[in-house]
C-alpha cells in the first residue's frame, strides 16, 4: 500500500518572488497529481500563507516586469480544493495575530500539543 | 547486515551552508554501510553536480589552486560514485529538472540524471526510508 | 506507537524555534513512542553546558535519548567533559542506523 506522507511546511516567502511559488507547497501539489497521498502541516511563519489579502504585485526592475506574481493563498486554497488536509498550526496563527478570519477556508486548525498525535498517522513526516 | 535503500533530498545549494557537508557525510555513511542510496537533489543542491565548478587558489592563505585544493561538490559525487561501486552499493543522483534550467547548471558530471517530484514520490515509494534536508 | 528521531540542526541563539522543537520531541514520549534527538551542526553548541541547556537535559529526563554529533562538538571545540547532563556523543552513523531501522526521521 502507498505510503501516506505529512509534508511540514515552515519557511516562509524564501525565494518566492524569484520561483513565481512557494517551492515546497508547489512540491507537495506535484506530488499529489502524480498520485502521492500527502497531506500539509503549516507551522511557523509558513501559517500566514494562509492570509487572505497577501499580494505581491507590481514588480519591476527596468522594463522586466513580473509575468505571476505568487498566489501563495491560492495555492493553499488549491491544495485544499484537491481533497488534501492542510493542517495549520493555532498557536502559531495566534502568535502572529492571525485570527480565523483572516485566513482561507478549510484550513484544519491543530495545537501544538496536537502534533505528536498528528503525526502519528502518517508513514513519512518531511520538514521543508 | 540488511541492506536498505535510503533515499536523501538536498536542497542546498554549495557553499552556502553547513547542510551540505551534513548530507554528505550522511551519504557517505550509508554506503560504506552498504545501502543503497538515492538523492534527489531539489532547488539550490542541483547545483552540486554541475560539472563547471572549478578550483581556486587562496592569496589570504598563501596556496596556488593545486595547493589549496579546493573542494568542489562535484567531486564528492563522483567520489563517492566510486566508493558505491567499489562497495556494490548503488548510488542514484537525480536533479529536478525544472531546478537545473532555471539555473543553467544542465551540464552535470557523469551519472546524474534529471527528473520530477513525482520521480521523487516514486524513489521514495522504492526506499526503505526518506529524510529532506531543507534549505531555510 | 513509533520511533522517531528528530534532527536539530539550529540553536537557540539563532533560532526561536528549537523551543518547539524539543517540545515536539517531549511530546512524542509522553504519547509512549520511542524517541532520540540528534543535534548536528549549530544544534550542538547548547549541548555544552550553559543557561540554554536546560531544555536538552530535561528532554533526556523525560526519558529522550539526546546525542550529539562528535564531528559538529569537535568542530566547535567542544569537549565531552563540558557536555550538559543527559547528552551522549554519538557518530552520524546513528542517523544512518536509525533510518535503515524505519524511524520516521525528521529534520529541523
Amino acid at each position: 500500500m502507498a505510503r501516506k506522507y505529512l509534508q511540514i511546511i515552515e519557511t516562509a516567502y524564501r525565494a518566492t518572488i524569484e520561483e513565481q511559488d512557494d517551492t515546497c507547497v508547489w512540491i507537495a501539489h506535484a506530488m499529489r497529481g502524480g498520485g502521492a497521498d500527502i497531506a500539509v502541516l503549516l507551522r511557523g511563519n509558513a501559517v500566514n500563507y494562509g492570509c487572505k489579502g497577501q499580494d505581491a504585485s507590481g514588480l519591476a526592475f527596468g522594463e522586466k516586469r513580473q509575468s505571476h506574481p505568487p498566489d501563495l493563498a491560492g495555492d493553499v486554497a488549491g491544495l485544499i480544493g484537491k481533497g488534501v488536509a492542510v493542517y495549520v498550526v493555532e498557536d502559531d496563527c495566534a502568535e502572529r495575530g492571525l485570527e480565523r478570519s483572516d485566513l482561507v477556508d478549510g484550513l484544519k486548525p491543530v495545537k501544538r500539543a496536537g502534533l505528536a498525535a498528528l503525526l502519528a498517522g502518517y508513514d513519512q513526516v518531511w520538514h521543508w | 547486515m540488511d541492506k536498505k535503500t535510503l533515499t536523501f533530498v538536498l536542497m542546498d545549494a554549495p557553499y552556502e551552508n553547513s547542510r551540505t557537508t551534513t548530507a554528505f557525510r550522511l551519504i557517505d555513511s550509508a554506503l560504506r554501510k552498504g545501502h543503497d542510496v538515492k538523492v534527489f537533489a531539489y532547488e539550490g543542491a542541483v547545483a552540486l553536480s554541475f560539472a563547471r565548478q572549478a578550483q581556486h587558489p587562496n592569496a589570504v592563505h598563501g596556496r596556488d589552486a593545486a595547493q589549496e585544493d579546493h573542494p568542489n561538490p562535484k567531486e564528492w559525487i563522483v567520489a563517492l560514485q566510486q566508493a558505491a561501486a567499489q562497495s556494490g552499493s548503488k548510488l542514484e543522483w537525480m536533479n529536478c529538472g525544472l531546478c537545473v534550467d532555471e539555473r543553467g547548471v544542465g551540464e552535470v558530471v557523469a551519472g546524474v540524471t534529471r527528473g520530477s517530484p513525482v520521480d521523487l514520490w516514486k524513489w521514495s515509494e522504492a526506499s526503505d526510508n526518506t529524510l529532506v534536508i531543507a534549505t531555510r | 506507537m513509533a520511533n522517531y528521531l528528530l534532527i536539530e540542526s539550529r540553536d537557540p541563539w539563532e533560532s526561536s524555534d528549537t523551543s518547539s522543537w524539543l517540545e515536539l520531541a517531549a511530546s512524542l514520549a509522553r504519547e509512549g513512542n520511542t524517541v532520540s534527538f540528534f543535534l548536528v551542526q549549530n544544534g550542538v553548541l547548547p549541548a555544552r553546558r550553559s543557561a540554554k541547556s536546560a531544555g536538552l537535559t530535561a528532554l533526556a529526563k523525560a526519558g529522550v535519548e539526546v546525542l550529539a554529533d562528535e564531528f559538529s562538538l569537535r568542530e566547535r571545540g567542544i569537549d565531552a567533559g563540558r557536555l550538559a547532563d543527559g547528552i551522549k556523543v554519538a557518530a552520524i552513523d546513528v542517523v544512518v542506523d536509525q533510518l535503515a531501522a524505519g524511524r520516521k526521521v525528521i529534520w529541523h
